[in-house]
């Protein structure tokens, strides 16, 4: 019932924190790109928070390299539930050209559980609207 | 009088990438700084020994997201200097029009959050939307956004057609009153001018003493740039000039900034008046690579990008060794940050522009007479283990 509730208040205005775990920073600079005007998210009362717990969403980008995994887990165990998980580009969804390196402890769906992956080195910012988009669906 | 430590980072919501600064401070000024790497470390130099040599260019792209073909253009540069070749002059061209189309994004992106930094919202969201129609031209002419897979050793993989010359030209043309509108807002505000003018000053012997590169020495006063002294690609075939500012404070390095992006223009414009109605090769097949050594390197938009190659006839590099501009700017902040206050250190950090992707590295300790490697992570675990196996043998207990 209360999770219900929870879900139902989910439905709008979703607040983003980002996280970068190791990556090349162009996913980074893309999620950036959807704030600014000519993607624009904010207008769907989407926008960035300074604090993991404020966040509905956590955005995952980069490989989670070894100096990272343990954090990640803390962040994710700090957000408040229902909260999701989006895994944004290659890296942070198969580990993509980084995947032999020995400073690797990734993909992040290794480190926690993901709900939706975005793939793409890096993914447009359409690409991204696009995966929030059905993730708002399946929240519905 | 004691000493209080701010910790910014390594997740902190100023900054896109993580990393780690602690500010020790007496009262508001800054007395001492201190930096702490590895959050995105991916031992690009490591995974680079198991590729071939045309898939490096792939991998070292990936070094950095802003700065993406600036890595792949100096590595071409090694190589080609390890292979003895020589591109087609189409090719050039090509590679000076990627290279100067980056530095206008990336020089545009620092510009915005640098406003973002300051409270200027406005300078982000102006200087982001001028951004896009680049990062339009990019997805025309490379097919993608970022990363932009243009270079390979010994020309580059896509030509530029001639249809698409106008278009270019059309949107340079559409851009340049608002770059130019940008610029005068940027530089006659007098607010900017009062947080920026005389904060973060690097005078000429710091930047020799610290190394620093690019847009950093260029702002104060340190006439280098390697597309001039080392002329490579189309840089030797254009007319240009290189900025240079005398203030060696944030302003200086905003108005460099600013002020590369219309020279970048200019070089861009004459590249594609030597491209027009020609036809040539844009590539040449260098299939062995001889063994020996190469260094090549590039003007990225934060300074020298210096790559290094080592061959051994087969396909693979057996050593590739990177050094980004971000390392040699980075430690110029023992400079400029120490004696300001810790409300303008931000603009300050934020003012060399430092790309930590692309400066990431991991320490590891070796012993200097056997060159053997000690105590990583492994070894501390086995010495845990070695400790519990005495203690165990010292209460009698015995290993199954």
């Amino acid at each position: 019932m209360v999770l219900d509730l929870k879900k139902k208040a989910l439905k709008k205005s979703l607040f983003v924190f980002h996280l970068s775990t190791g990556s090349c920073n162009n996913c980074d600079i893309e999620i950036l790109d959807c704030l600014t005007p000519r993607f624009d998210i904010e207008r769907f009362g989407m926008t960035l928070v300074g604090s993991i717990r404020h966040a509905d969403v956590l955005l995952i980008t980069g490989i989670g390299n070894i100096k990272n995994a343990g954090r990640i887990k803390k962040l994710y165990h700090q957000m408040p539930k229902p909260g999701f998980v989006v895994a944004i580009g290659a890296c942070a969804c198969t580990g993509g050209i980084f995947r032999e390196g020995y400073n690797m402890a990734g993909p992040i769906d290794r480190i926690i559980p993901v709900d939706v992956y975005i793939p793409g080195c890096p993914p447009k910012p359409e690409a991204m609207i696009s995966g929030i988009v059905r993730l708002l669906n399946r929240i519905k | 009088m004691k000493k209080v430590i701010v910790p910014i980072g390594p997740y902190h919501p100023l900054l896109e990438e993580p990393e780690y600064f602690a500010l020790y401070c007496d009262g508001e000024l800054v007395v001492d700084v201190e930096w702490m790497a590895g959050y995105n470390h991916r031992g690009i130099e490591k995974i680079s020994e198991s590729k071939h040599w045309d898939q490096v260019t792939f991998l070292i792209e990936r070094i950095c997201g802003i700065c993406s073909t600036s890595h792949p253009i100096a590595y071409c540069n090694a190589v080609e200097d390890l292979a003895k070749v020589e591109i087609p002059e189409r090719a050039k061209y090509i590679r000076s029009i990627v290279g100067e189309l980056e530095r206008i994004h990336s020089h545009l992106l620092w510009v915005g959050l640098a406003g973002h930094f300051l409270g200027y919202n406005t300078v982000f969201m102006w200087a982001w939307k001028y951004r896009e129609p680049i990062l339009d031209i990019m997805e025309m002419v490379t097919g993608n956004r970022n990363h932009y897979a243009m270079m390979k050793v010994g020309g580059v993989r896509r030509d530029i057609e001639d249809a698409d010359i106008p278009i270019i030209r059309k949107i340079l043309e559409q851009l340049k009153p608002k770059l130019e509108m940008l610029t005068g807002a940027v530089l006659d505000d007098p607010v900017l001018a009062a947080r920026l003018k005389g904060v973060g000053v690097l005078t000429a012997q710091d930047i020799k003493e610290y190394g620093a590169l690019g847009p950093v020495a260029r702002a104060s006063g340190v006439d280098i740039d390697v597309r001039r002294d080392s002329p490579h690609a189309a840089y030797g075939l254009v007319e240009w000039k290189v900025i240079t500012c005398k203030e060696g404070d944030v302003f200086a390095k905003a108005v460099v900034r600013l002020l590369e992006c219309f020279e970048s223009i200019k070089i861009i414009e004459q590249c594609l008046d030597n491209l027009k109605g020609k036809k040539g090769e844009i590539s040449i097949d260098v299939r062995n690579i001889p063994p020996g050594e190469g260094i090549g390197h590039y003007e990225a938009p934060r300074g020298e990008c210096f790559h290094y190659v080592r061959s051994d006839g087969t396909s693979r590099p057996l050593r590739h060794k990177i050094r980004a501009p971000s390392f040699m700017n980075i430690p110029t902040f023992k400079a400029s940050c120490i004696g300001e206050t810790v409300a303008d250190v931000t603009i300050i950090l934020a003012g060399v522009d430092p790309c930590y992707c692309c400066t990431e590295r991991s320490a590891v300790a070796y012993d200097v007479s056997t060159r053997k490697k000690i105590l990583d992570g492994s070894d501390l675990i086995k010495l845990s283990h070695e400790k519990t196996g005495k203690i165990r043998k010292q209460f009698g207990i015995k290993d199954k």
